[in-house]
């Protein structure tokens, strides 16, 4: 491991709570975070520093479980245990809730929007994903309903060019869907984790799949194309390329594949943040990944969340069950 | 409610003997020197919480023992198997949850709690353990005003 990892900055963000996640804007200029208190706080960078510029408290009545902005970083989405989902405008410096997206029976665990802006999907502790339609007067409309999972669906993203979705699930599962004769099916389930997955990211060009797991592991999934002979075109195809074991000592909680250097970070259970990045000898169809930087007490309680700054390369930012968020510093000897 | 549904499940459990008070060393009472967190003391959180279903504690039900408690303070992790009287007993994530609840309110914040079934004691054991061990499951039931009610009536001290 020749590559370092520094801390920028470490915030109380969530006091005597657990910050669950935390989200980039696309530009990069604002870092939502959300918690156990039941509130999302906007950070902005004043100076050197990051500050917080907005708490939005009025939007849930139970723990805030994920964020996500839109594509063109005017609205942001937040879905919570109080089985609703919000969607908030932005208005110069402010946020204000537009309206409140209901329907799945309980806890709302996972919210993403889909890279044309247009559309929504969630998932719930209810083994349901939802996927949601937006027209041009900020209307929202659930189009389709998919109960591919058997248990709690913990996580949903969407392909980064494509209009394909991913979710991971309590089942030790991750389901591929597309929409097909205006309705959405599931057209690959991919199996091989032993326990929960808990979080997915895609590869840059949408190519490949990571997934996250309490067995403690990180699997990367790669599709099939039609011409390797694999399957008869009615199903997708997604085989494991490769596992990443042995180097997490408790559940791996996220993971996030860096659009600008295609490194690949994890969040810990065991407190710490990892980076790996992928050999470029191997065969690409057997990918080798090595750890090149490890931070081992990155906070003093579990972290949840990693996200890498969509604009600055090796900045990342992270939160933790100790209701901190840290910006760290990657920096990659070549 | 029907006779049968109000009926325990277990009406006759063994009762065993409780264990006797910690004997303090002269160790423990010099206030300089820093006590590292024992089996004992994790046993001493857990053994009063009162069983669901009985009027005795999980220590008198021998569902709780200092044997399946292991601390190691260096490495900051705490590991407690609990074994339900019977291997259908519904109340076992109940059992379970109580005492990660007792002990995530009782030790410092550092500490990684896991909290399953003694292997081969319960029909669901996977299932069960698997529930303990996700957090975010937890939090969301410890949302749920009813049943963390009933969390805290198997955490609250008996009137002697």
């Amino acid at each position: 491991m020749k590559d370092t990892v520094e801390l920028v900055q470490r915030l109380s963000a969530h006091p005597d709570s657990r910050c669950w996640y935390v989200a980039w804007n696309p530009k990069g200029s604002l870092l939502a975070s959300c918690g156990g208190d039941r509130a999302v706080r906007i950070w902005g960078k004043e100076g050197d520093s990051w500050e917080c510029k907005s708490v939005l408290s009025d939007g849930h009545q139970r723990t805030v479980r994920k964020v996500a902005w839109s594509p063109c970083g005017n609205y942001l989405a937040s879905a919570s245990f109080d089985a609703t989902t919000c969607i908030w405008k932005k208005k110069n410096d402010d946020f204000e809730c537009l309206t409140v997206l209901e329907g799945h029976e309980n806890e709302v665990k996972c919210v993403a929007w889909a890279p044309s802006g247009n559309m929504l999907a969630t998932c719930s502790r209810d083994k349901s994903v939802w996927i949601w339609e937006v027209d041009e007067e900020d209307e929202y409309e659930c189009v389709s309903v998919v109960n591919s999972h058997t248990q709690d669906v913990k996580h949903v993203v969407w392909h980064p060019t494509q209009e394909l979705l991913a979710s991971a699930s309590y089942d030790n599962k991750v389901c591929i869907y597309k929409e097909e004769d205006d309705d959405w099916e599931c057209r690959a389930t991919l199996e091989g984790h032993t326990s929960t997955v808990w979080s997915l990211s895609f590869d840059p060009e949408g190519h490949r799949l990571a997934s996250c797991s309490d067995d403690r592991t990180v699997k990367i999934w790669k599709e099939c194309t039609p011409g390797d002979g694999e399957g008869d075109g009615s199903t997708d195809t997604w085989k494991c390329a490769c596992t990443l074991s042995g180097f997490h000592s408790r559940t791996v909680y996220d993971v996030a594949w860096d659009r600008l250097t295609g490194a690949l970070a994890t969040a810990c259970g065991d407190d710490g943040i990892r980076v790996f990045k992928e050999d470029p000898a191997a065969d690409p169809e057997q990918p080798v990944f090595n750890l090149t930087a490890h931070v081992p007490k990155a906070h003093s309680q579990d972290v949840n969340c990693v996200a890498w700054h969509p604009q600055e390369v090796g900045v990342m930012a992270t939160c933790s069950d100790n209701g901190e968020i840290a910006i760290w510093k990657y920096e990659s000897e070549v | 409610m029907t006779a049968a549904a109000a009926r325990l499940e277990n009406a006759n459990p063994l009762i065993f003997q409780r264990a006797g008070e910690r004997a303090l060393t002269a160790v423990e009472e010099d206030e300089t020197v820093a006590d590292p967190i024992d089996d004992r003391e994790i046993f001493d959180l857990i053994r009063s919480i009162n069983d669901p279903e009985h009027p005795l504690s999980l220590e008198e039900l021998n569902v709780v023992e200092q044997v399946r408690v292991n601390v190691d303070d260096q490495e900051s992790t705490v590991s407690v198997e609990f074994t339900p009287t019977i291997p259908h007993c519904s109340m076992a994530t109940l059992i379970g949850l109580s005492i990660k609840v007792k002990l995530l309110r009782s030790l410092p914040d550092r500490f990684k709690i896991d909290v399953h079934i003694t292997p081969g004691t319960h029909a669901s054991e996977d299932a069960v353990n698997k529930q303990l061990a996700d957090k975010e499951r937890v939090a969301a039931a410890l949302e749920n005003s009813q049943l963390l009610e009933v969390v805290n009536q198997c955490l609250s001290t008996k009137p002697v």
